[in-house]
C-alpha cells in the first residue's frame, strides 16, 4: 500500500532530521504576561539587528513561567522566565532541586497600575486608596463600627464621587497585578480608614487583621477578571459605571476610550510613577538560567539587548509603551555583564 | 391487524367517511404542524446564529486584509550607513535600526516637503505615521543590495496602525482627540498625502505571508508563521493518524474475534473521542517533551498531540464505513478463492474509501481549529522566524498555528489588533469551509450505494 510506504518514509525522515535539528539556536522565554508585550517588542528588535533568531516568547503567567525555568538544565528547558514580581524563596529552593543554581536576576523597570472608566461615563477622576477600601473590602468601619461592607453606590462614603452602584473589575487571583492591588491600594485603604486599628481593637492578632483587610467583598460588586486586560475593556465597554483596573502601558494605548482617576492626588504617568509620587506600581523582572550562558547562542547579547539604554532608558521604544525606566539601569547592565548569580549569597 | 380494522369506526364519529376529517385527525394534522413550526423555528435560531456571528466577524475583520501604505523617497547617507565605506554587509550590519530611523524620518519629511504639503508638526510628529517595522524593512534590504547606499531611492512604507485605522474607519477626529497616540493635525497631514497620492490602500498580503509583530506594530502583523505551523501539524496528524487509524479499524473490525478484549478497546476508543483536548496536551507535555525530549514549541509535538487527539475519530468513522460495506462482497470474494486479506485490500478497503477520506478530513479539521492541547506544549507564542521547510528540520522549529495566533491576537493592547484577530478568524474558517468542502464532494464522488 502506498500510503503505508510514505509513512514510513517521512517517519525515518523525521527521525534523522529529529537527530539534525537537536541543537537549539533561539533563545526561549516564558512567564508573566505583563512583561509579554515588553519582551516581544525587545525580541522582535533583537532578532532585525542581530545576526541571532528571534527569541520565542511564551505567556502564561509569572508563576507557571517560573515553575518551568525550575524544570532543570537543558535544551528542552526555557532560558528566562519573565515575572511581574520578585521570585519566591521557595522556587529558588525548588529550582536548586532540579539543578538550576545560577540564576541571574534583571529588573527591567517599572509598571504602573492605574484605574480607569469609559471615557464618556460618571466622573471618576480621583479616587484614594480609602474609597476603593470601602468600595470593595469585605468589612468596613461605618460610625466607628465594623460591618459586613453595606455600600452599594460611590457616594455613600464619599459625597465627591459620583452616585452610581459600585461595579469594580479588578484583576482575579491568577495575576501578579492583583497582589500589587491588595498590598498598595486595598492595605492602604484599610489603614487609611481606621479599618485595620478597628480589627486590632477587636482582638485579631495583627497577620488575621492584615488578611482581613485583603478580603474583597464577594456579592457580585467586586468582579474578578481571570483575562487580560482585553477582559476588563470589554466589561468596561458594555457597563459604563463600571471601574477597572489596567496596566499603565494598556490605558496609554487606550486613551480614547477610557479616562483614567489619579490616586491620592497624583495622575499616573511614567513622570509620576519614575518619581515615586504614583502610589501604585511594582517592578518588571526576567531571570536567566546562568548554566545556558554560552550554550544556547544569543542569550547574554538578548538579555544585554534588553536593558540597553537604547531599548530601556527613558526615550527608548519599551518606555514609549509605558514601561517607567529604572533609573538604576546601570547597575542592572552591569550585574549581566558580570552574571552575578543571585543564588550565590 | 384484523382489530385495527374493526376498531377505527368505533373511535370516529361513526360516520366512517375517510373523506371528512372527524376530531382525532385534525388534532393528529395540527400536532403535525405543531412539530413541524418547532423545527422551522430551531432551524431558523441556528441560521440567525450563523448570520451573527459571520457578520460580526466580517465586518470586524474583512479591514485587515487592506492596509495603507506610504511612498516616500529615501536618501540613504552613505557616512551613516557605511562607516567604513567598503560596503560591506557584514560591516554594515553594526548600524542598528536606531540608525536607520532618522534617515527613513527625514526622507518622509522631504518627501512631504516635495509634495508641496504644509505642516506645523514636529519631526517626531510626522514620524509616528509610518510603522516602526518600516525602518527594518529599510535595514534589510539595504543589507541585501549594498550598492543603494548613497542613492536616493523610493519605498513603499507600511503607515502606522492609528493611520491605517483612520483610513478604515476605525479612527475619525473625534478619538484622534482623547488619543494619546495620534493627534488630529497628523490626520489632517494622512488626508493631505492621500490627496497628493503617496498613501495608498490597497491588497494586504503581508497578512497572509508575515510573521507576527509586536504590540506596537499591528500593521505589521501577519498569519505566515502561523499558517505555516498548522500546516506542519496537518500533515503530521495526516502522516500518523491515518495509516494508524485505518491499520487499526482494518483489524478491529476484518480480524479480531469479537470477546472481552476488543469490546473493552471499543469502549475506550468511543471514549477517548470525548476526552477534553487539554488532557491530550498534558500528555504530550510529559511525554514528548520531558520523556522524549522533543523541544518545546514545535509542530512535531503538536502534530503529535493532535493525532492522539484526532484518532479515535478516524477510527470510528472508518470502522462505520468498513461497516457499511455489504458482507456480499466479502462473501463474493472468499467464494472465488481470495485470502482474508485479499478481500480487505482488493473489494472492501476501495468502496470504504470515500467514508474514511470523508472522517479524515473531518478529523483533520477538528485538529486545525484546537488550541487548548497547545497551549501546554508551547505553541502559544510570539513566534518571528519562518520554520524551515519539513525536510530541513522545519518540524522541529518553534511555530504557532492559526487559532493560537487569533488568541494571542486578541490579548493585545493595541486596539488595531481586534480587526487581525477577526482577520485570522476569517483565514481559519475559509480553512476549514475549503477542508469540509472536500470531504462532501469526495462522498458526492465516490460514494456507493447498495
Amino acid at each position: 500500500m502506498s500510503f503505508t510506504k510514505t509513512a514510513v518514509s517521512v517517519l525515518a525522515v523525521a527521525a534523522v532530521s529529529a537527530t539534525a535539528a537537536a541543537a537549539r539556536d533561539q533563545v526561549q522565554v516564558a512567564g508573566s504576561s505583563t512583561v509579554l508585550p515588553y519582551a516581544s517588542i525587545v525580541a522582535e528588535a533583537f532578532g532585525e539587528n542581530f545576526e541571532f533568531p528571534t527569541p520565542v516568547v511564551e505567556s502564561g503567567g509569572s508563576s507557571a513561567g517560573l515553575r518551568r525555568f525550575c524544570e532543570g538544565v537543558g535544551e528542552n528547558t526555557i532560558d528566562i522566565a519573565n515575572a511581574s514580581r520578585a521570585i519566591r524563596s521557595g522556587e529558588i529552593e525548588a529550582c536548586a532541586a532540579n539543578g538550576v543554581d545560577d540564576i541571574i536576576e534583571v529588573r527591567i523597570g517599572y509598571d504602573g497600575i492605574v484605574f480607569a472608566s469609559q471615557q464618556t461615563g460618571p466622573a471618576f477622576t480621583a479616587f484614594e486608596p480609602a474609597d476603593l477600601f470601602n468600595a470593595l473590602g469585605a468589612k468596613v468601619l461605618v460610625d466607628g463600627a465594623l460591618v459586613d461592607n453595606p455600600h452599594t453606590q460611590w457616594a455613600d462614603f464619599n459625597a465627591d464621587l459620583p452616585a452610581v452602584n459600585i461595579a469594580a473589575f479588578i484583576p482575579g487571583t491568577n495575576h501578579g497585578t492583583r497582589e500589587v492591588f491588595e498590598e498598595q491600594v486595598i492595605a492602604a485603604g484599610c489603614e487609611a480608614t481606621g479599618a485595620f486599628q478597628a480589627m486590632m481593637d477587636a482582638g485579631m492578632s495583627e497577620d488575621d487583621a492584615e488578611d482581613a483587610c485583603l478580603a474583597v467583598r464577594a456579592d457580585g460588586v467586586a468582579v474578578d477578571i481571570t483575562g487580560d486586560y482585553t477582559e476588563t475593556l470589554a466589561r468596561i465597554d458594555s457597563n459604563p459605571e463600571g471601574v477597572g483596573v489596567f496596566g499603565l502601558s494598556f490605558y496609554e494605548n487606550n486613551t480614547d476610550v477610557l479616562k483614567v482617576a489619579t490616586m491620592g492626588g497624583v495622575a499616573p504617568s511614567t513622570e509620576t510613577i519614575a518619581s515615586g509620587e504614583y502610589p501604585v506600581s511594582r517592578p518588571l523582572f526576567f531571570y536567566i538560567k546562568g548554566a545556558h550562558i554560552g550554550v544556547i547562542p544569543g542569550l547574554k547579547e538578548y538579555a544585554s539587548f534588553f536593558v540597553s539604554n537604547d531599548i530601556a532608558g527613558p526615550f527608548g521604544p519599551l518606555a514609549d509603551y509605558g514601561l517607567v525606566s529604572d533609573p538604576e539601569l546601570e547597575a542592572v547592565q552591569q550585574a549581566i555583564e558580570n552574571e552575578v548569580d543571585m543564588t550565590a549569597n | 391487524m384484523t382489530d385495527a380494522t374493526a376498531e377505527t369506526p368505533r373511535r370516529g364519529s361513526g360516520m366512517g367517511s375517510l373523506m371528512a376529517s372527524d376530531d382525532h385527525t385534525a388534532k393528529r394534522n395540527a400536532r403535525e404542524k405543531r412539530f413541524r413550526m418547532y423545527g422551522l423555528v430551531a432551524v431558523c435560531t441556528g441560521i440567525l446564529m450563523l448570520v451573527l456571528l459571520l457578520t460580526s466577524i466580517l465586518t470586524a475583520g474583512l479591514s485587515a486584509f487592506r492596509q495603507t501604505t506610504i511612498e516616500i523617497s529615501v536618501t540613504l547617507d552613505a557616512d551613516r550607513l557605511d562607516p567604513e565605506g567598503n560596503r560591506d554587509p557584514a560591516d554594515m550590519g553594526k548600524v542598528t535600526t536606531f540608525g536607520y530611523a532618522p534617515l527613513l524620518r527625514d526622507g518622509l519629511i522631504g518627501t512631504i516637503e516635495g509634495a508641496g504639503i504644509e505642516t506645523d508638526l514636529g519631526a517626531r510628529d510626522v514620524a509616528d505615521l509610518i510603522s516602526d517595522e518600516s525602518v527594518a524593512q529599510l535595514r534589510s534590504f539595504v543589507l541585501a543590495n549594498p550598492d543603494v547606499v548613497g542613492q536616493t531611492i523610493p519605498v513603499e512604507v507600511l503607515a502606522s496602525g492609528r493611520i491605517d485605522g483612520f483610513f478604515k474607519g476605525r479612527v475619525t477626529y473625534e478619538t484622534a482627540e482623547l488619543d494619546k497616540n495620534i493627534s488630529p493635525a497628523q490626520l489632517r497631514l494622512a488626508e493631505d498625502l492621500k490627496a497628493a497620492d503617496l498613501l495608498r490602500t490597497g491588497f494586504n498580503w503581508r497578512f497572509i505571508t508575515a510573521p507576527d509583530a509586536s504590540t506596537t506594530r499591528p500593521e505589521a502583523a501577519g498569519l505566515g508563521v502561523a499558517i505555516l505551523g498548522s500546516l506542519y501539524m496537518m500533515l503530521v496528524v495526516l502522516c500518523l493518524a491515518l495509516p494508524i487509524g485505518v491499520a487499526a479499524s482494518i483489524y478491529l473490525e476484518e480480524f479480531a474475534p469479537q470477546n472481552r478484549i476488543t469490546d473493552l478497546i471499543e469502549v475506550n476508543i468511543s471514549n477517548l473521542a470525548a476526552v477534553p483536548s487539554i488532557v491530550f496536551g498534558i500528555l504530550g507535555l510529559a511525554i514528548f517533551i520531558n520523556f522524549a525530549g522533543l523541544p518545546q514549541s514545535a509542530p512535531i509535538v503538536g502534530g503529535l498531540v493532535l493525532t492522539l487527539m484526532t484518532l479515535p475519530t478516524i477510527i470510528i468513522a472508518t470502522r462505520a464505513s468498513l461497516k457499511s460495506v455489504p458482507p456480499s462482497i466479502r462473501d463474493a470474494a472468499l467464494g472465488i478463492g481470495a485470502s482474508k486479506m485479499q478481500s480487505v485490500f482488493h473489494h472492501v478497503l476501495p468502496l470504504a474509501m470515500p467514508g474514511i477520506l470523508t472522517g479524515t478530513i473531518i478529523g483533520l479539521a477538528q485538529a486545525l481549529g484546537e488550541t487548548a492541547p497547545l497551549l501546554l506544549i508551547g505553541m502559544v507564542a510570539f513566534v518571528r522566524e519562518y520554520p524551515e521547510a519539513p525536510w530541513d528540520g522545519g518540524l522541529f522549529d518553534p511555530a504557532t498555528a492559526l487559532p493560537v495566533q487569533v488568541y494571542n491576537f486578541t490579548q493585545r493592547s493595541d486596539p488595531a489588533f481586534v480587526e487581525r484577530a477577526s482577520g485570522a478568524i476569517i483565514v481559519l474558517l475559509v480553512f476549514l469551509l475549503i477542508m469540509n468542502l472536500t470531504a462532501i464532494f469526495l462522498r458526492r464522488r465516490f460514494e456507493r450505494r447498495w
